[in-house]
């Protein structure tokens, strides 16, 4: 028996060094101590949210993406383009944008004719599925087809939290550098679809395209890639055809 | 980081199988963390001791078995090591984007009394 705490031990002796007092030391009771097995996902009600966000996703025929990228690669821009584009084609894009603190990506985006929606997170560095499923219940989904989701501008965390997205989409703006993607393996080898931006400024800033769309493909060989320009429109068009097609096969999907 | 956010759902989902178990002490958490799961075990022991300062897993041992990445290759049909950064296979030099293992985050096991 312990003789400092009482506790029976039989087993083994725990030796507490004269140094340490009582409750310093490491209570090891081998012979009481038994196993639990647990085996579950630190990020399991994380995913139990999204599962669900999927299913709402689903029903309500909305194609969602989940938009990651280190910050300033251009993600307000892009959505901004998109909103107009889309606007013109089909109807409204919903979006929901995450920032650390409140800046003024949801104003920019209503002005381009989005709904938006921002949530602060603050200290909080990525968006998680029910931030988005409580931000989303304010949309009114059912007037919506595209929902696109700006996560907090940051190619670590996001990367690990399933938002319940469609399409998980990347950018790798041409100022970044051509190796980001190898920097960055978790985020890139989740990626649906890599979007390479800010294509009008390319060159005068010395962009390696073949380099940095091998590197992404070495990441990511399943991935979609695209060349876009947000300010320019550039490859806007090849872009929101892609999600048009990807918007029709899941209404299949469903229906099936 | 995020890792305060991830070590307080494991201590969450350890204190809930801890309750059921009837147990009043959680002497050691085992965690599996896959190279790939983008978290750094050194910022998870530190938020370990934050969080569990105070609850019954106050002083646990917390124990994290990394797993490396394996990869699978359609082409030559088997599992492969990828070498560096990418996913490519050795024998065919094609990449792989199925990956078997290098992604788990997860709670294995707990050892309470
Ligand atoms: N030249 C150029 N600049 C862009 C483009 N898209 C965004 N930017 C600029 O990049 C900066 C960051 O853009 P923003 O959309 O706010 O990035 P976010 O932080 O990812 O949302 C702003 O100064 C934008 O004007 C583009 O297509 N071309
Ligand atoms: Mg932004
Ligand atoms: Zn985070
Ligand atoms: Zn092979």
């Amino acid at each position: 028996m312990c003789t400092q705490c009482g506790c029976s031990e039989v087993d083994s002796v725990v030796l507490h060094s004269a140094t340490e007092s009582h409750h310093d030391h490491h209570h090891d009771h081998p012979s009481l101590a038994r196993t639990v097995e647990v085996r579950e996902r630190l990020m399991s009600k994380n995913d139990r949210f999204a599962r669900q966000n999927r299913e709402i996703f689903q029903a309500n025929n909305l194609l969602v993406l989940n938009i990651l990228s280190s910050p300033g690669a251009g993600k307000t821009a892009l959505i901004e383009r998109m909103a107009k584009l889309w606007g013109d084609r089909a109807a409204q894009v919903g979006v929901i944008v995450g920032d650390l603190a409140t800046d003024n990506d949801a104003q920019r985006l209503r002005a381009a004719g989005a709904i938006a929606l921002q949530i602060t997170t603050g200290t909080a560095c990525h968006l998680e599925a029910d931030m988005v499923a409580h931000a989303a219940s304010h949309l009114g989904l059912a007037n919506l087809d595209l929902l696109v989701i700006e996560n907090v501008g940051n190619l670590v965390c996001p990367a690990a939290y399933d938002l319940g997205e469609t399409l998980r989409v990347v950018l790798l703006s041409v100022t970044e550098g051509e190796d980001k993607p190898l920097k960055y393996p978790t985020a890139f080898q989740s990626a649906d679809v890599v979007l390479l931006t800010k294509m009008d400024i390319a060159e005068a800033v010395g962009f390696d395209r073949e380099t940095a769309i091998a590197n992404v493909r070495r990441m990511a060989p399943h991935a979609k890639v695209f060349e876009v320009s947000a300010r320019t429109g550039v490859g806007m068009d090849t872009w929101l055809n892609f999600l048009q097609t990807q918007w029709v096969s899941s209404l299949v999907e469903v229906a099936r | 980081m995020h890792e305060v956010g991830l070590m307080e759902n494991a201590l969450a989902i350890a204190l809930n199988y801890a309750t059921r178990d009837r147990a009043s002490h959680i002497h050691q958490i085992a965690l599996r963390v896959g190279d790939l799961s983008g978290v750094e075990p050194d910022a998870l022991r530190f938020a370990f001791d934050v969080v569990t300062q105070g609850t019954i897993a106050e002083r646990a041992q917390l124990k994290i078995e990394t797993c490396p990445t394996v990869c699978y290759c359609n082409d030559c049909q088997r599992e492969f090591r990828p070498i560096e950064l990418g996913y490519e296979c050795p024998i065919c030099q094609t990449w792989s984007s199925s990956i078997l293992q290098g992604k788990e985050l997860e709670l294995a096991s707990l050892e309470v009394s």
